[in-house]
Parts: structure tokens; C-alpha cells; sequence
């Protein structure tokens, strides 16, 4: 008893010697995680972001806009979400004795993770007496959350899209078209993610009185990825208490893929303060790190500012911003939440890429061993099991965020596999 | 005092308004640019604002984005810009000269070398559209220790509590954002314009110039009566558009182009009261 006391205290004065500064978990005051975040925007729009603060604090609060939220969660989204033991999984991979589990985001309605912020920006902006939702998407998940959120709620909704993602998403165009919402293709910069950014932002900033821009990830000015990642971490919040229900425990490590971070953030952050669960982002190597295509800005990026905020960020030398590649378009963004940055510099949060051809070996692995077809997103988590798992402790406990699931997927795979 | 400061003494004593013609560094190429920039100052500029090309332009419209690409193509950087600028202080060393980028690769850069540099080139300010009073004390430091102005913008949606800590950090002159909007020109100005730049000409002492939106002569003739300065951008950027001819995957002016945009500034010029 009296040496385990001895160990801790030694185990504390360790952790306190690698921190200088405390860990923050929360912004300061103008939204900084200590370099990163902020607010870089035009100054047409800086009242609205605090509005948008203001209002928020007020709601956060609130109890009757909380339980609408969690009613709609239960009830429409379908909430909780399971966590599910890959037992073939683990034992295709050699390791019978490692609990893997799976977080199920992939069964929420409309397919994924956003549907659980699209629902609560939404709300947040009607009570905010905005008339107007605007939102920008790349895969198209976000947009169709979005979409239906609007359509549940009774709002009209515009979503920016890349012309180029408009082609190699067409189903979610139609299915953002089929609950009523307009999709506005974006032919500027690289038709992609990071353009229909811009473009939902010059939009916010011709219309911010009556209009809310509904951020699809951790990214954006602040308020932005303190918004995000509190209506995310429901998932965090859910598989805490249900691991500990099942196993007795909490896990030694949590993995979830990171684009903007939006899925990560929500699973890890409830677990942020509990030493002992180590954390994995798993971005998106795309063709290779040592190639121009990939999307691993934690990985290869250096700081500075897009879309309103200071984060990692895939740039030149001179400070114009790349594009970014992968085989999930939900992975392709060239900055990443400012936390998660945070995070990276702190060394809380490990950071790891795993490339395209992987990605895709883990969405076949978990489709043939269980059943479930995962979302290339999500894809990249699945696969970084393999890469690791020799190197685990015997018995070691598993969450992995199945951030969504791969029916939007199945063309360009089977285009691949051909 | 730097340039920006003595033109607008000498605009005082003389009870003018500024013309503030902006051009995108670059676009098609940097000799082009060095062109129209010396022309600008043959028509009687006063101050220049020379657009420092970025691929994320957010608070620009379709011309000015357009414009970027195409200097972009070009890998048109940060040290081409500064040293046409040394290039043009050969020419002419009065005229005021204000860069006009977003933030990132003025970071990217450093922003104590961008400081010096920049003064070292004859730079007289920066205007940063994405770079609001809370995020611009480290460059507002650096940029004052080689006296150069950091104008800061404000919006018809900035409250006037807010316009007031503004216009206390902002030098050289104050840029009012004519309509909560992008840039780009618009064929009528909102209505409520010349209440709001009243309204901040009266907690200040300090210039304030009006931009966006700004593209004809009979514009430039009303605001002039209730502006220090005006600023016109995508309006010249389109004269520019017109006069580009694309061959073998490149731009490249024709031979009208410096003459239409002669023209076009001698007719704002003409118009200002």
C-alpha cells in the first residue's frame, strides 16, 4: 500500500515536470488555446461572433434548451449510440486477449457524428432568432445533417459545396436536395472543402444579420471549436459511461480519424483529464507523407491562419494554403481544429497518418470481419488498429470512434477494387 | 510622420478628399503592376494600395479572387512584392504606399522581418482584413517600431462602443467598410452609408476613408463630401480583366490596358469635390 503511494506521488511529479504551463481545457477569454484559435475575421463579422458567444454561455445553462436537444438526440438521432466488441476483428488482427471497441456513430440517423451538431447549431440559431441557415460540407455529411436538422426544425437552408465534391458526392446533393435544402457548387480556388469555407463565410458576412453559418468541424473562428466539440462530446460523454458499464473500466486508448477533428474531439475530450487513456488522431496520409498529396496537417503542417482561426496548417513557404488530399473526402482539409493543436504541442493527443491504400484495406477488414462497412473517415481509425496492435499490453482496452458509415462510400471503392 | 500622415495634412489644409486606387500585386504579372502603380501616381493618387495576392481570400468578391489566382499562377511571393515596391520608391517618393493582405503570410514571413522589410521597401501601412483590433497587438507593435501605419477596417455592423476602441489602435487613417458585405462594386451604395461614416468621423480626429463597392465617378463625386478618402478596387481590377488576353496557359495584358485605367483614375480624380 505504503510503495503504490510512493509510485503515484512519483507518477504525479513526473507529469507535472513535462507540463510548464497547466493544461488548458477550456479557451481564455478571446478563445486562444494558447497560440492557436481566435478570432481572424473580418470586422463585419466579429459582432456576430459575440453574439453568437454571448448567447451561447447564456444557453449552455439553460436547461429547457438542453433537454430539447437530448430529447431530439434519443429520439430522432437515436441516441446512445452502442459500443460494440469486434471480437473477429481482433482476433483476424492476432490478439484475442485486446478488447477492441467500437463506437457506433455509424448507426446515427443520417449516417454519422454531424447530425449530433447540425441539431444543436440549429436550435441554438432559432433561439437566436436567426431565419436563415447557411453551412458549408465537403463529403456531403455535414451538409445532409445539416439539411435534415433544418428540415426537422423548419428552416431554410443553403449549403456550399466544391463543384468537384458536388460530382463525387452526388448522392448526398440529392439527398440535401430531397429535405428541401439548396446546394450552392463553389467553382472557386480548388473546388473543394476549403473553398466552400470561403464561400459560406462571404455569404455569413453579406447576410450575418438574419443568417447563422452552421461550422461542420472543430475549426473556425471562437467561438466555433468550443461549440463544435461541446455538442460532439456526447460521443465521449456516452462511451465513458457505457465501457465502464461493460469492462469495469476506461480505456488505455481511444482512436478516431481527424479531418477538421470534429468526431475526435467529441470522443476524446470527455476523457481529456483521466492520465492514464492515451489518445491517437489518425490523419489521412493520402498518397503518401512524402508525397504533395495528403491531408496530415498535425503531421506535416506548420501554424498559421485560415477560415478565421491559428492552427496546423498545410501551406508553402510564403503562407498560401495547399490543397489537401485523401480518399475521404471527409479527411481533406488543409487546417485542423486549434485544440486539437493544442493538444499536439502538449502531448496529450498522439497524432499519426495512415495513407489511402491502408484506409481502404481497413474499410474491407471490418466489412468482411463484422459486418459493419465504416466510412473512409472512420476507415483510417480502423486500419491504425493494425499498425499497433503487436505493440499493446496483454489485455489492453480499445475504443475506436466509428464515425460513421461507408453506404456514400461504395461507388468510389468499388471503382477502386476494379 | 510617415508619407500617409503628410498626405493627409496637405489634403487637409487643401479641404480634399483622397483617391485611393487599389491594385492586386501581380495580376498578370509584377511589370504590369509596376506600370499601373506608376500611372496611378501620374493621375494624381494620393495613396496607393497595393493587394498582396492570398489563396483564401474570405472577405473578397468574385474580381478581386479572380485577380489572386491569376498572380498566384505566377507564384507571384512576398519578396517579389517589396522589391517592386523599391522599384517604384525610385520613381516617386512621396506618394503613400499601403499593402493590403490577409494575415497568413504576413505571419509566415515573421512579422518583425515583414516590419523591417517593408519599411526598408517604402512601405507606409498594411491593411489586414482578417486581422480585427483583438488578434493585432503583436503587429500593431512591430509595424509602429518602423513607423508604419496599421489601419484597421470598421464595419456598418461594429457597434459604436467597439468603433471607439477601434479607431484609438488604427493609424494612418480609419477604413470604413461601406456595406456588410465583400468587395466587389456594386451599382448603388446603401442608403445609410453617409449616416455611419458621420457617426465615426465624430469620435475621431483621425482620417477615415470609405471602401468597397465604390466604382463609379458620380459615387466618388457624393462621398467625397463626407469622407477623408476613397477607395476603389474592384472596379479597377475588371478594366484590368478586360484587357487580358490568355495564351499558352498565360495572361498577358494588351496594349489598351494602361490607357483604360489612366482614363478611369482621371475621372475619379475629376470627380472628387
Amino acid at each position: 500500500m505504503q510503495e503504490t503511494k510512493t509510485i503515484q506521488k512519483e507518477i504525479t511529479i513526473a507529469v507535472a515536470k513535462t507540463e510548464e504551463k497547466p493544461m488548458l481545457t477550456s479557451p481564455d477569454l478571446k478563445g486562444h488555446f494558447g497560440i492557436y484559435g481566435g478570432k481572424y475575421v473580418p470586422e463585419t463579422l466579429m459582432s456576430a461572433l459575440y453574439e453568437l458567444e454571448s448567447y451561447y454561455k447564456k444557453i449552455k445553462k439553460d436547461k429547457s434548451f438542453w433537454d430539447e436537444y437530448n430529447n431530439l438526440l434519443k429520439n430522432y438521432v437515436g441516441r446512445p449510440s452502442p459500443i460494440f466488441q469486434a471480437k473477429r476483428l481482433a482476433k483476424y488482427l492476432g490478439r484475442e486477449d485486446v478488447k477492441i471497441f467500437l463506437k457506433r456513430e455509424d448507426l446515427n440517423h443520417t449516417g454519422a457524428h454531424k447530425i449530433n451538431n447540425a441539431i444543436g447549431q440549429v436550435l441554438l440559431a432559432l433561439k437566436m432568432g436567426k431565419t436563415r441557415i447557411i453551412a458549408e460540407t465537403g463529403a456531403g455529411q455535414h451538409g445532409v445533417a445539416t439539411a435534415t436538422a433544418c428540415a426537422l426544425l423548419g428552416v431554410k437552408c443553403e449549403i456550399y459545396m466544391g463543384r468537384k465534391d458536388t460530382i463525387r458526392q452526388e448522392m448526398n446533393v440529392f439527398r440535401m436536395k430531397l429535405c428541401g435544402a439548396t446546394v450552392i457548387p463553389v467553382d472557386s480556388g480548388t473546388q473543394t472543402l476549403k473553398d466552400a469555407i470561403n464561400d459560406a463565410i462571404r455569404d455569413w458576412v453579406s447576410n450575418v444579420t438574419n443568417t447563422h453559418y452552421v461550422i461542420g468541424s472543430v475549426v473556425g473562428p471562437h467561438p466555433y471549436p468550443v461549440i463544435v466539440r461541446d455538442f460532439q462530446s456526447i460521443i465521449g460523454k456516452e462511451s465513458r459511461r457505457q465501457i465502464k458499464e461493460v469492462t469495469g473500466r476506461l480505456p488505455d486508448l481511444i482512436i478516431a480519424c481527424v479531418g477538421g477533428g470534429s468526431n475526435a474531439m467529441g470522443i476524446f475530450y470527455p476523457f481529456i483529464k483521466d492520465k492514464d487513456v492515451m489518445m491517437t488522431g489518425v490523419e489521412a496520409a493520402g498518397e503518401g507523407l512524402d508525397t504533395e498529396h495528403h491531408s496530415a496537417t498535425l503531421s506535416l503542417g506548420r501554424p498559421g491562419i485560415l477560415h478565421g482561426t491559428m492552427s496546423y496548417l498545410l501551406q508553402d513557404n510564403w503562407g498560401q494554403v495547399k490543397g489537401a488530399h485523401s480518399v475521404a473526402p471527409g479527411l481533406d482539409y488543409p487546417g485542423v481544429g486549434p485544440e486539437h493543436s493544442y493538444f499536439k504541442d502538449m502531448q496529450r493527443i498522439k497524432y499519426v497518418a495512415v495513407n489511402d491504400e491502408e484506409a481502404l484495406e481497413g474499410f474491407k477488414m471490418l466489412s468482411e470481419l463484422e459486418g459493419i462497412i465504416p466510412a473512409l473517415e472512420s476507415s483510417h481509425a480502423v486500419y491504425y488498429l493494425k499498425k499497433i496492435i503487436n505493440d499493446l499490453p496483454e489485455n489492453a482496452l480499445i475504443l475506436v470512434n466509428l464515425s460513421g458509415r461507408g453506404d456514400k462510400d461504395v461507388a468510389t471503392v468499388s471503382n477502386i477494387i476494379k | 510622420m510617415n508619407r500617409i500622415e503628410k498626405t493627409f495634412n496637405q489634403l487637409n489644409k487643401n479641404n480634399k478628399c483622397a483617391l485611393i486606387p487599389f491594385i492586386t500585386a501581380g495580376d498578370p504579372d509584377i511589370s504590369t503592376t509596376e506600370k499601373i502603380i506608376k500611372r496611378f501616381i501620374d493621375e494624381g493618387a494620393d495613396i496607393i494600395e497595393i493587394g498582396h495576392p492570398f489563396s483564401d481570400p474570405l472577405a473578397d468578391g468574385t474580381v478581386i479572387q479572380e485577380s489572386s489566382q491569376r498572380a498566384l499562377l505566377n507564384n507571384i511571393n512576398t519578396s517579389d512584392i517589396f522589391e517592386m515596391v523599391k522599384r517604384i520608391r525610385q520613381y516617386n517618393n512621396e506618394t503613400p504606399l499601403v499593402l493590403m493582405g490577409y494575415f497568413n503570410p504576413i505571419y509566415q514571413y515573421g512579422l518583425k522581418k515583414y516590419s523591417q522589410d517593408a519599411k526598408e521597401a517604402g512601405i507606409d501601412g498594411t491593411i489586414i482584413p482578417d486581422l480585427p483590433m483583438e488578434e493585432a497587438h503583436e503587429w500593431i507593435s512591430e509595424a509602429k517600431k518602423n513607423n508604419i501605419s496599421n489601419i484597421l477596417l470598421i464595419a456598418p455592423t461594429t457597434p459604436i462602443e467597439r468603433a471607439k476602441k477601434i479607431v484609438m489602435q488604427s493609424n494612418g487613417f480609419i477604413y470604413y467598410v461601406s456595406i456588410a458585405g465583400i468587395t466587389g462594386a456594386r451599382t448603388t451604395l446603401p442608403p445609410e452609408l453617409e449616416q455611419g461614416l458621420k457617426n465615426i468621423k465624430s469620435i475621431t480626429n483621425k482620417p477615415v476613408c470609405v471602401g468597397f463597392g465604390i466604382s463609379k465617378p458620380e459615387q466618388v463625386e457624393s462621398l467625397s463630401k463626407v469622407s477623408d478618402g476613397i477607395i476603389v478596387g474592384s472596379a479597377i481590377i475588371r478594366i484590368l480583366e478586360k484587357n487580358l488576353v490568355f495564351e499558352d496557359n498565360k495572361y498577358t495584358p494588351n496594349e489598351n490596358l494602361i490607357e483604360e485605367i489612366g482614363n478611369f483614375i482621371k475621372s475619379l480624380k475629376d470627380a472628387i469635390k
